[in-house]
């Protein structure tokens, strides 16, 4: 009798649960789960049903790093009408698996070629657009304004200029770099970075889509520059065993001056007690003259997954998500920077100082692990943190990393 | 005149020759569901080439044959070695707090259950509190090594120690595990025999090794089991201390699978899988070995 009943109200509640999913409802699977983040969600989603009333949002909000795992299940057995991911090869296994849909109308009709024009080609496979970025945040060297003026130096624009200010802090007895490399990928920010200014944009782009050997004279050469900062002692000892907010003490006690980060480290560095004023913000410094300055800007991103019930309205959602205003009120509660350079610009120093440097950005890359694929972006990022602690292994490092290229890439 | 009875139904008639498979049943539903056919599928899987999502395509032994051309897999080997042989060091370990436990004075059920706590404790509780004994600049441990010796060793950053660091932090909870064992085991100890060894002048080391030793036998047993088992599934430790760092030098083959076929940087299950068969067919010479004992006691009995 019970069990009857169970089985009934079972039976009711799927079959409601299948009959919701009606024109004018919404499901939205997302990753938003610091407080943060999920604030500037509820905001999105609040604004949004207020301009339009007639669609429903339904908003699943997963665990950060259980997301990762999660997507793939509901992408294929439950599919939302809209998923948060990420841009660059991230999104590529779903995208060649026929998991997405393809926005490029949402983009076209809104005149988002233009407007969301820096993050245009990373969210493009194929020549058709996959998605709708919302934020992105800067990559840069945050570094102690305090410090600097106390050993006389000046913020440096070139290589030759970094070197002699590490000499100097070196010389004080304070370590030019922090650095935390167990979790891998701080160090990537580096690669990129270097690459990115000895071979440039192009160049790194093809040797992250697999088409340059890692043992490429032009890849050593990016080593060698790495070498010059490794060798002499410039990152702190035992960066290996720390998390990068482990670093963070060091800039903050002033045991070390410079932090290569994304945008992100501000606030820690805040937390730990540094003023406003203490911190500074700079662009990776120029190497080889005359190549275009490229960033790095990690990109986050929403989705119509093809299973989707209600592709209609998820693209308003979309078309939404990508006007000025709505990506200008999200990325002043995230703290980040908006993808639309129609939105308002940012009030935050450093986030204005990003904006700045990003609008000018000859090209963006996404960060070494979105654009690598992930199992190369694993072996590529242990073997940077190798190098890091035994710098002379160079060419071994690099031949098992074209080992895995030649596998990865097959 | 009359005949027999008819005999009963069928359910009557087999009732003795049924019963046996009836209550086998439904632990081989179990054993078959959770156990062998996973194992098969596992199997069938590594011969394949799939990501997870898109289609399987059959590549035969090609997952093998690149394992056997692939770094990490031999480091992760001479790791699972390094922590079989050193792991058993728990057994040896495990007995000496157990002897030394084993007394009646007042309070010794607080020392015991202390003893036992880190047994107690999540691995990955385990795994943190020695990272941070080992970490650098405010770790107890290196704060150790830097007033001996003057200069800093970050145990999880360094190549050379890290998985003996892991280790170490295994053998906390391990050793309490032994120890529980053979503490129960030292009560069930026979008093005549001891009292008979003692009248014939058995004392100290004479008495452990050739009286109370061969007693604990099943205990040593058990302890063997857990502990090499243990040894080949160490997972926690390694994912919560190290991630197989610093450049993969602290990976095991669990590790190994699960970073090749679940994380974030893999999603290649067919790899994963025929990393699983590895690990599964070195455990199989171990299980084998116990499974022989043991249904060789049962003959003995």
């Amino acid at each position: 009798m019970t069990l009857t009943k169970a089985l009934t109200g079972l039976a009711l509640s799927a079959f409601l649960m299948g009959s919701a999913a009606f024109a004018g409802e919404i499901t939205i699977n997302s990753d938003h789960s610091d407080p943060t983040p999920k604030k500037a969600m509820e905001e999105l989603i609040a604004d949004f049903q207020v301009k339009h009333p007639d669609i429903t949002v339904k908003w699943n909000n997963f665990d950060h790093e259980g997301y990762k795992a999660a997507i793939r299940n509901f992408l294929t057995a439950d599919p939302p009408d809209v998923a948060a991911w990420y841009a660059g090869n991230r999104m590529e296994p779903f995208v060649k698996a026929g998991l997405f849909e393809d926005v490029s109308d949402v983009w076209a009709a809104n005149g988002l070629d233009d407007q969301l024009k820096s993050a245009a080609s990373s969210m493009t496979i194929d020549g058709k657009k996959w998605g709708v970025p919302y934020t992105y945040y800067q990559w840069g060297i945050y570094y102690r304004k305090d410090l600097f003026e106390q050993n006389g130096i000046t913020p440096p624009k070139n290589w030759a200029e970094l070197l002699a200010a590490c000499e100097k802090l070196n010389a004080a007895g304070i370590v030019p770099f922090a650095i935390g490399t167990k979790a891998l990928w701080p160090t990537a920010g580096w690669f990129d970075y270097l690459d990115l200014r000895v071979n440039g944009y192009e160049f790194h782009m093809e040797l992250t889509s697999g088409k340059v050997p890692y043992t490429d004279p032009r890849v050593k050469a990016v080593f060698e520059k790495w070498a010059e900062l490794v060798k002499p002692g410039y990152f702190i000892a035992n960066h290996a065993a720390i998390d990068w907010q482990d670093a963070i003490p060091q800039i903050v006690q002033g045991k070390a001056a410079m932090y290569l980060m994304g945008n992100f480290a501000v606030a820690t560095m805040k937390d730990g007690g540094l003023s406003e004023d203490q911190i500074g913000f700079m662009q990776f410094p120029e190497i080889t003259a005359g190549i275009p300055m490229s960033e790095d800007a990690p990109t986050d991103t929403f989705h119509i997954p093809a299973g989707a019930k209600n592709k209609e309205d998820a693209k308003t959602f979309l078309a939404y998500l990508a006007s000025p205003e709505a990506q200008a009120k999200m990325n002043t509660t995230l703290g980040q920077l908006p993808v639309n350079n129609q939105a308002a610009k940012p009030t935050d120093t450093f986030l204005e100082a990003g904006f700045t440097m990003l609008s000018n950005a000859h090209a963006l890359a996404q960060f070494y692990d979105r654009d690598a694929p992930a199992e190369m972006a694993k072996a590529g990022m242990e073997g940077f943190q190798e190098f890091m602690v035994k710098p002379d292994d160079l060419d071994r490092i690099l031949e098992r990393l074209e080992k895995t290229r030649a596998k990865v890439y097959k | 005149m009359q005949h027999d009875p008819q005999p009963a139904g069928f359910w009557k008639r087999n009732q003795m020759k049924i019963a046996p498979y009836v209550f086998f049943a439904p632990g081989a539903l179990m054993f078959s569901i959770y156990v062998l056919i996973p194992i098969v599928q596992s199997i069938w899987i590594s011969f394949q080439d799939w990501d997870g999502l898109g289609p399987k395509t059959w590549i035969g032994l090609a997952n093998y044959v690149e394992l056997l051309d692939d770094d990490t897999f031999y480091v992760a080997l001479k790791n699972n070695l390094l922590w079989l042989g050193l792991y058993l060091l728990a057994i040896p370990m495990g007995l000496a707090a157990a002897l030394f436990l084993n007394q009646n004075v007042w309070g010794i059920r607080l020392y015991k259950s202390m003893f036992f706590f880190p047994f107690v404790i999540s691995q990955v509780v385990v795994g943190l509190m020695f990272t941070w004994f080992y970490a650098p600049d405010f770790g107890l441990f290196s704060q150790m090594i830097k007033w001996l010796t003057g200069s800093e060793v970050a145990i999880l950053a360094d190549e050379r120690y890290v998985t003996y660091g892991i280790i170490v932090a295994g053998l906390w909870p391990q050793t309490a595990y032994c120890m529980i064992l053979y503490l129960t085991g030292l009560n069930n100890l026979n008093s005549e025999q001891i009292e008979a060894a003692r009248m014939d002048n058995a004392r100290g080391w004479r008495l452990l090794r050739h009286v109370i030793l061969p007693q604990l036998a099943p205990a040593t047993f058990i302890a063997m089991v857990v502990t090499v088992i243990g040894a080949l599934r160490s997972f926690d430790l390694v994912s919560i201390m190290t991630a197989g760092g610093p450049y993969g030098s602290s990976q095991v083959l669990s590790y190994f699978m699960y970073e090749q076929a679940l994380s974030e940087y893999g999603y290649r299950m067919g790899y994963g899988a025929a990393i699983a068969v590895v690990l599964f067919l070195i455990m199989m010479v171990f299980i084998t070995l116990f499974i022989v004992r043991m249904i060789a006691q049962e003959r003995n009995r």
